[in-house]
């Protein structure tokens, strides 16, 4: 405004003075279009996911899709979880060690490992390697199917594509994403155990001993809950991006859009996965 | 006169700036063929489209049956929906399906039929369009040709009332052209569908449509029989139809 009023003097007050709210209007009205672009779009994947939901229950259960995706998801990354499982508890085991070998409390580090592996890491690093495997995988799927009219061949038969496409995958999500935690767990517990025992030469017993004694049920529960939203997170997110994949031009189209729809479904997943565990951690202490 | 069965008045659709359909009127009768032409890219898919209900429109009223499409309940646009197919321009073929998965889709989903009566239609369909053989294979591994008539195939899988084919000999040699049509014919004269066929090929497709309607600028400019067309003093309509391009003054 200042600005518009010293050039005012110089040259036709009016018209600049008018620019320069025109010009002020440009730079916010894209703020403006882009904050209700996000509502929208946030609006848009609630309703998603309840549309989703729903038509799980809706007859006939769709058994056949729901065991093909959990094939994908739960088994197909069993060897992902298994290796990442067992080096993240070993390397727990190796910072577990030379942080309590000063306190002279090594014999802890069982507990240390098993409940930071229970509690935290196993639901959150299980849900971003699946994230990373089939999460990414289900956005670029139905992105290309939708940007090759595929979706829309499927409206046209009359079959729910969110239905055909979604419900099966929330399913087997849920099915997966608890058993692979669980099994992140058991193999990351085992992994501090070779570096502690095996490596590093604590009593077997002890290790094993403190695993039992400090892990209780509400952990167990509590890591279980946490890997029930993550999926849901996971999937919604993951689906949600590639189904509306013809809404984010931004990104480009065509090749660019299932590109750009891949890596913002793997990112908000994996953004999403660590502000739920605060969430869920905050609301279970 | 009777009743048209589709009826579209003053519809009009814009996308953007660009306005695609700028008060489309067209009547479509049961149990004719309606061949739709116009210059591509002049909106004739989009008009398909509107109809089936993938696009919805900007103002107008699209009514079938006499019942206006975007006022019809749930059930009865499910029944309206379940009748009718749609043939994509570019196909639409599950890449991730096998042939025979594709066809078989629309009844395996939207039927009760046992699997063996699915597998008999299919393979049914299959071989009057000549593709036996491919149920195994993907639509990455097959020809143009070949993709279109699963494409149809899929489309004429659930026997329909009301089809929507969106060019469906584009792309096709001469003889497979020829017994597309005559299939599609063959098909009108014995179940009595009503067919909308947007179509390049001028002057054969006169010789299966009963009514034909040309679409420019957003507008239908003719619509009548293929004998009236033939007739036509409009200018766009007779240079379009002759294969002239018109006045060429942009050059
Ligand atoms: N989803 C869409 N978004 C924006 N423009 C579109 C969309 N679909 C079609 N159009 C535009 O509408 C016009 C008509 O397209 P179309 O119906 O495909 O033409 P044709 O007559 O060759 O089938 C074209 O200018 C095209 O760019
Ligand atoms: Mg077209």
């Amino acid at each position: 405004m200042v600005i518009g009023w010293k050039h005012g003097f110089k040259s036709g007050g009016e018209t600049i003075l008018k620019s320069s709210a025109e010009r002020l209007i440009n730079k916010v009205e894209p703020l403006g279009a882009m904050t209700l672009g996000r509502v929208q779009s946030v609006g848009r994947g609630a309703l998603f996911f309840l549309q989703g939901l729903f038509q799980i229950l809706v007859l006939p259960i769709q058994f056949s899709k729901i065991l093909e995706h959990t094939w994908f998801i739960g088994t197909k990354s069993m060897v992902v979880i298994v290796l990442t499982g067992i080096f993240t508890g070993m390397v727990l085991g190796l910072q577990g060690y030379y942080t309590l070998v000063r306190f002279g409390s090594e014999g802890m580090l069982g507990s240390a490992v098993a409940l930071t592996l229970i509690r935290e890491l196993g639901p959150v690093l299980t849900a971003i390697m699946v994230t990373a495997r089939a999460g990414s995988a289900m956005a670029a799927e139905i992105g290309v199917m939708r940007i090759s009219e595929q979706i829309d061949a499927l409206e046209t038969m009359d079959i729910n594509p969110v239905r055909y496409l979604f419900s099966p995958r929330i399913v087997a999500a849920v099915i997966s994403f608890p058993l692979l935690t669980a099994l992140f767990d058991v193999i990351g517990i085992f992994g501090g155990y070779i570096t502690g025992s095996l490596l590093l030469g604590i009593n077997p017993g002890i290790y094993i001993y403190r695993v039992k004694e400090s892990v209780l049920m509400a952990d167990i529960t509590g890591g279980f809950i946490k890997s029930l939203v993550f999926s849901l997170v996971v999937t919604t997110v993951c689906c949600n991006r590639g189904f509306f994949t013809h809404l984010h031009s931004t990104g480009g189209f065509g090749a660019k859009g299932v590109s750009h729809s891949t890596t913002t479904a793997v990112v908000h997943s994996c953004v999403l996965i660590l502000v739920f565990d605060y969430i869920i951690t905050y609301l279970l202490l | 006169m009777t009743q048209p069965f589709i009826e579209l008045k003053n519809v009009k659709k814009r996308f953007g700036s660009n306005r695609v359909m700028q008060g489309v009127d067209l009547l479509i009768f049961k149990g004719e063929i309606t061949a739709v032409i116009g210059k591509s890219g002049c909106g004739k898919s989009v008009l398909l489209k509107h109809i089936i209900g993938l696009e919805t429109l900007d103002s107008g009223v699209i009514s079938i049956a006499g019942q206006d499409l975007s006022a019809m309940d749930r059930e009865a646009r499910k029944r309206f929906k379940q009748k009718t197919s749609y043939m994509f321009q570019n196909n639409a073929l599950f890449d991730s399906l096998n042939v025979f998965d594709n066809i078989a889709l629309p009844l395996a989903e939207g039927s009760s039929l046992s699997k063996k009566e699915i597998r008999d239609r299919v393979l049914m369909r299959m071989e009057q369009l000549e593709i036996m053989g491919i149920e195994g294979r993907y639509s990455a591994q097959l020809s143009g040709g070949m993709r279109k008539r699963v494409a149809l195939a899929r489309a004429l899988v659930t026997d329909p009332d009301v089809v929507l084919f969106d060019e469906p000999t584009t792309g096709l040699d001469p003889v497979r052209k020829n017994a597309v049509h005559s299939m599609i014919k063959a098909y009108q004269e014995r179940f009595g569908f009503t067919a909308v066929v947007v179509s390049h090929e001028i002057p054969e497709i006169f010789e299966i449509a009963q009514r034909v309607a040309m679409l420019d600028k957003g507008r239908i400019v003719f619509q009548g029989s293929p004998e009236q067309i033939k007739e036509s003093t409009i200018d766009v309509v007779r240079s379009f139809i002759n294969g002239i391009e018109e006045t060429n003054r942009e050059f």
